[in-house]
């Protein structure tokens, strides 16, 4: 497995991989996204309880689900970059770090759109809000802090540190429900064996899920890609990568210039 | 269609106001920092042409310097 894993650390088969991800993730986000939106807006049954203001957990729990999952994946590629030295994984790391942010940004501010119809208040300090508040601020820091450094190697070291740190508020986001009395409900998904919610509300909530995860990886090969450029600046293949890409999008514009003057 | 006309999809029971607000803003935020990352992209390519050419004006100055001399 090392063996096939290792060429991934140069940052030219990394851009590469990114490369041919990038369309299959989009692809399946959007895809995903479309059908299990639509899904739970219009066609999953009402909540005998809470009517149609549930359908917000449609989006609600993916983005909670996944900013824990994102932070995860952040600290395990901060991980492998501090025991075998690898550049690339702390570039993945950053590349990670905003998208998991506004993952947790959604599962905030739907939390509280959520909140104020069926609890009535727009927030609570209770404790699973603010864990996922602290988690917030976690990604904050480690942008914060990666950004504060002007060599980018000590940057990534640093960053690394606290995002590893930050790793011990994940299962207290999770067992935040169990461990004291809060507004917040318990787990209904993560009960696989006996899930507390009926089979057609629950598969466009899985769906959804997916589409996130989708949406998070095309995302990531993005600014994966980016955070590439940015430090490999001063490489030939970088150099010769931009010149083609730049003049390919001339290219394009031209002809598109060209066709709307025919038009007229 | 769990909803008998288009007007009680929007009503969404009476949570329309909560429930298109969450929908918009995450809809929203995903866009921004998808379009942001794309647009991030093209700039570093610029970046990485106009360096470039930095160097190699650079390069050609400080020949000329040489051939003057």
């Amino acid at each position: 497995m090392w063996k096939w894993l290792h060429p991934y650390a140069k940052t030219e088969r990394a851009y590469q991989l990114c490369l041919t991800l990038q369309p299959w993730f989009w692809a399946g986000a959007l895809l995903c996204l479309s059908i299990g939106t639509v899904w739970g807006l219009a066609f999953a049954p009402q909540d005998y309880q809470q009517g149609d203001s549930f359908r917000i957990i449609y989006i609600h729990v993916p983005s909670a689900i996944l900013s824990m999952g994102t932070y995860v994946a952040m600290a395990i590629a901060a991980l492998v970059g501090m025991v075998w030295q690898w550049r690339t994984a702390y570039m993945s790391m950053i590349a990670m770090a905003p998208i998991g942010a506004v993952m947790t940004f959604i599962a905030l501010f739907t939390g509280a759109a959520w909140g104020k119809p069926m609890w009535g208040a727009w927030w609570v300090w209770d404790a699973r809000l603010t864990s996922e508040l602290i988690l917030l601020f976690l990604y904050m820091g480690v942008i914060a802090l990666y950004g504060a450094f002007e060599d980018k190697q000590q940057a990534g070291k640093a960053a690394g540190v606290m995002a590893l740190v930050g790793v011990v508020n994940i299962p207290i986001i999770h067992y935040s429900v169990e461990w004291w009395n809060t507004l917040h409900q318990g787990a209904t998904i993560s009960k696989f064996d006996n899930p507390s919610i009926a089979p057609e509300m629950l598969w466009p909530l899985l769906i959804n899920l997916l589409g996130f995860a989708f949406f998070i990886g095309a995302v990531t090969t993005v600014r994966l890609r980016n955070e590439i450029v940015l430090r490999e600046m001063h490489r030939p293949w970088v150099q010769t990568l931009a010149e083609q890409q730049l003049a390919n999008s001339q290219q394009k514009r031209a002809a598109s210039q060209k066709s709307m003057k025919e038009g007229n | 269609m769990q909803f008998e006309s288009f007007a009680a999809f929007i009503n969404m029971g009476g949570y329309a106001f909560y429930v298109w607000l969450s929908f918009g803003v995450t809809f929203v935020a995903m866009g921004i920092i998808a379009i942001q990352s794309f647009f991030k992209h093209q700039n570093l390519l610029k970046q990485v042409v106009v360096e470039q050419e930095r160097k190699a004006r650079i390069k050609r100055a400080r020949k000329q310097q040489q051939a003057s001399t």
